[in-house]
């Protein structure tokens, strides 16, 4: 069966996605308040030079030519300066995308070891002590807000017990980045085979990578737990059970792999919204990553970064709804989406 | 070996393989370690940008033009009460010219470029490369042509290199404000041959090069720049505009979050935390590792601004009324946490001509109450009360505050927060705000500039629409006087008379900037309230 054709329509449905995305946040970023050359002609500019930086960034002609100027820019793959960090947004996200992306995935491996266990043990013992604890953890997770989870973990961990390294990103400023392939430390640090550089990258990224793990813990937890109810209460199940097959196979075999659809949605929403939403971790451990320099360029109406990072994060979910399919049919043949 | 190759490359990225190959980011010196002749020092904010001249370039990018590059003349140092330093507005020291003289009508300035002054390629600083910066700064448009402006540097052909070492100023008419308009960051002296390799049609001055390079004679170069987290500074051995930094590298961290900050600074894992909060400043002061330095910034007020152009406000007993129902006391305490100097309270007469100074105005509800019962609003009425949101650290407490005050009679203000992007617009460029909070500080240290930026009709710092005839009258005679002539001082008092009884700004306190030091001294505060690393020593 080949599967390149399906994928390849998929893709193209991505087009009329991608084009909306262009024209609304084009039109969302004019729509916010604040004049961005008042704000970028500096603390003493007067009418005059507000004027002239106008004019320089483009924003005197009228909507519609300034559209056609972007669109024309994106077609050349220039996704235009930004204001606020003075360099170019395609350059910033090549910086700060794999800064993100390897936070959030070292953080949903994390969760997803503990949450899938935790969940399966639960629904297996339901009433028993796991299940409580179960419930216990995934509560605290969920009504602890991130950016306060972390600042209790700097607190305990650096300023009080000295373990955890100090706070400043990625990496310490006696480290140097590790040459660049991939842009995740710790895949650079290993290519290059350097350990050390290695170890501080991964020092780094416990304490952030805990805060965030322990919020997606909760989702995670839940519905592993809820899905396997269902599958082990389900008539399969039952049959297995009465034909006399192993517990463990029952439980694995069957019920897990057929819990784990929904664990795999479930999966995606979380990783997809904690992209977006770590920005608070990202304050409160220095981390360069995506959400803070949105957050920076939205508070200073920074047009083309703002444009520039909602047209990456709608790529982003296009390439993460199509893994996400793909590994349906991975777990369930069944399912096949060339035919939809 | 590859990490050696990365290192390698790191050090082309800077060009500064010399220096920099004696102090390497080695992995093997202790984390906690800034040993050696290496500091850290971290800070809420983001540079943008290596060239001040640039359009955006945002404030704290401005401490790369001083740090470095050279300008002509320099600020002194003095001692501050607190054991600190601080730049001396009084004294105006050689930095790269050695010598300078005015001609008898005060119309042109004559400099000499010290013999020895080289840059950081080598070559040496001639007159026709400080010609090529003023030059730039005064075509560059936006906020670096209006500071030239305000020392009288207008048009390119004012600038004149009369020889190698000889740059010559021909002002339109004598002013004290040139002179120490030339020891701002602006006027810095660039590399003009090296940029013009770098020229192109587009772009005349070499804007895209200097964004990303470091080219002038200054004490450090930048030999790092990793935009949103951090940037490292190394010391230039070759520096004659001073006594060399005691320190070799600086490594400056962005580190967004406050408590993150404190935490290092507290640890002493960073040397340096540069402009913490008030609050912060006063706790921080019980630790014993750490000095923190809190300065009041000079000339500088925070104040509630008063809208002339909005009903009630054009009655003068309604802005007596407010100036006597604001709850100054717990102002300062809740939102300044008694960092800086109170502005209230002064003596009914004005006997100096230092500014900032004390208003004659107190907290009395009882007289607040008599101005409004003589003004046409006895009955009260509603006001909304502005506030920004990128500056809630001291504008919530403030209004909160005074809102609970007038309240008492009868004046309901609604608060208002605006979003940063929107407040420079709304308050300073539309002035459309009828009640709200400023906090305009004046680079150049003189009365009359500030009275030129924030009491002159029209001006970008008169966000309440003020107007006064005399005011005006007496902004343009002593702007450019002499501030040692006789007139002057009669003058700047009789403008702060008018100004405390017109009440467009109502003073509230004078603000101070907060820095806290563990490991490092030497911090000296400057008045574009950046950091300076020239004077910095481990200890």
């Amino acid at each position: 069966m080949t599967r390149a054709r399906p994928i390849l329509m998929r893709i193209a449905q991505v087009i009329p996605v991608v084009v909306g995305v262009v024209i609304i946040s084009f039109i969302l970023t004019r729509a916010l308040p604040g004049d961005p050359a008042a704000y970028f002609a500096g603390d003493a500019a007067d009418e005059a030079s507000i004027a002239e930086v106008r004019a320089k960034l483009g924003l005197d002609e009228p909507l519609p030519i300034q559209f056609l100027y972007y669109v024309g820019d994106l077609l050349r793959g220039d996704l235009g300066q930004s204001l606020t960090t003075g360099q170019s947004v395609a350059a910033d996200l090549a910086q700060r995308l794999p800064a993100s992306l390897e936070l959030t995935l070292c953080a949903l491996i994390l969760s997803c070891g503990f949450a899938i266990p935790l969940g399966v043990l639960a629904a297996t013992r339901p009433g028993s002590w796991v299940d409580h604890l179960c419930r216990v953890l995934v509560t605290a997770g969920v009504s602890m807000p991130t950016f306060f989870t972390g600042v209790v973990l700097v607190y305990v961990f650096y300023y009080l017990a000295g373990i955890a390294p100090s706070p400043l990103g990625r990496l310490d400023f006696i480290y140097l980045e590790p040459e660049r392939v991939t842009g995740f430390f710790l895949i650079d640090s290993l290519l290059a085979g350097d350990f050390e550089t290695f170890f501080a990258a991964c020092r780094q990224l416990i304490l952030p990578a805990l805060t965030l793990a322990l919020f997606t813990l909760a989702p995670i937890a839940r519905m592993t737990r809820a899905a396997m109810l269902q599958s082990l209460s389900s008539d399969f199940i039952r049959t297995a059970r009465a034909a006399g097959l192993r517990r463990r196979k029952v439980l694995f075999g069957y019920a897990f792999r057929n819990a784990m659809l929904p664990v795999v949605t479930t999966l995606g929403m979380v990783f997809s919204f904690t992209l977006g939403a770590n920005v608070l971790v990202e304050k409160v451990f220095a981390w360069p990553g995506i959400g803070s320099y949105a957050v920076e360029a939205l508070v200073a109406s920074d047009y083309a970064a703002v444009q520039g990072f909602v047209l990456a994060m709608a790529l982003l979910f296009v390439v993460l709804n199509l893994v996400i399919d793909l590994t349906y049919t991975a777990i369930d043949p069944r399912i096949g989406f060339g035919s939809r | 070996m590859s990490i050696a190759a990365s290192r390698r490359s790191f050090m082309k990225l800077g060009g500064g393989t010399l220096a920099a190959s004696m102090l390497p980011f080695l992995k093997h010196i202790p984390a906690h370690a800034a040993s050696g002749d290496v500091a850290v020092a971290a800070m809420g904010q983001t540079i943008n940008s290596l060239d001040l001249h640039r359009t955006g370039t945002n404030r704290p990018s401005y401490q790369i033009a001083v740090n470095c590059y050279d300008r002509l003349v320099s600020f002194g140092t003095k001692e501050t009460p607190d054991g600190g330093l601080s730049y001396d507005y009084s004294k105006i020291e050689p930095e790269l010219a050695e010598s300078w003289e005015t001609s008898e009508d005060g119309l042109t300035m004559t400099f000499k470029i010290k013999p020895e002054a080289v840059f950081q390629d080598g070559t040496p600083v001639t007159a026709e490369d400080v010609k090529w910066s003023f030059d730039r700064a005064v075509s560059a448009g936006g906020f670096p042509t209006v500071q030239m402006k305000a020392g009288g540097l207008v048009r390119p052909d004012q600038f004149e290199a009369a020889d190698e070492r000889t740059f010559v100023i021909k002002l339109d008419r004598a002013s004290k404000l040139t002179l120490p308009d030339l020891a701002v960051p602006v006027p810095f002296i660039l590399n003009s041959k090296l940029a013009r390799e770098h020229v192109t049609d587009d772009d005349p001055w070499a804007m895209e090069f200097v964004h990303k390079n470091t080219i002038g004679s200054g004490a450090y170069k930048v030999i790092r720049w990793d935009p949103g987290q951090q940037l490292v500074y190394e010391r230039n051995d070759a520096w004659i505009g001073g006594p060399l930094p005691g320190i070799q590298r600086l490594v400056l961290r962005e580190v967004p979050s406050q408590a993150t900050r404190r935490a290092l600074i507290e640890r002493g894992d960073i040397q340096m935390s540069f402009n913490i909060p008030n609050k912060d400043a006063k706790e921080l002061d019980a630790e014993p590792n750490v000095k923190v330095f809190s300065t009041p910034i000079e000339n500088s007020i925070y104040v509630v601004g008063v809208n002339h152009d909005f009903e009630p406000f054009q009655d003068p007993d309604v802005r007596k009324a407010l100036a006597y129902a604001i709850p100054y006391e717990e102002i300062f305490k809740a939102a300044a946490y008694e960092r800086g100097n109170p502005m209230w309270g002064g003596g009914p007469e004005i006997e100096t001509a230092d500014w900032p100074q004390k208003s004659p105005y107190y907290t009395d509800l009882d007289k607040a109450a008599e101005h409004l019962e003589k003004s046409s609003f006895a009955k009260g009425f509603e006001v909304p009360f502005s506030i920004s949101l990128g500056q809630t650290d001291w504008m919530e407490p403030t209004a909160l505050l005074i809102q609970e005050n007038v309240g008492k009679l009868g004046i309901a203000c609604t608060i208002d927060k605006i979003p940063s992007a929107n407040w420079r617009t709304a308050s300073l460029v539309e002035k459309r705000l009828p009640l709200h909070l400023e906090g305009f500080g004046g680079w150049l240290n003189y009365p009359c500039y500030y009275f030129f930026w924030a009491y002159k009709h029209g001006h970008l710092f008169n966000s309440s629409n003020y107007r006064n005839d005399e005011i005006e009258t007496l902004v343009d005679e002593t702007l450019h006087l002499p501030a040692n002539h006789p007139d002057y001082a009669p003058k700047v008092k009789r403008m702060i008379e008018i100004a405390f009884e017109d009440l467009p700004r109502i003073p509230l306190w004078q603000p101070a900037l907060n820095v806290a030091t563990n490991g490092v001294a030497g911090y000296e505060y400057w008045f574009h309230r950046q950091l300076d690393a020239r004077k910095l020593t481990k200890g």
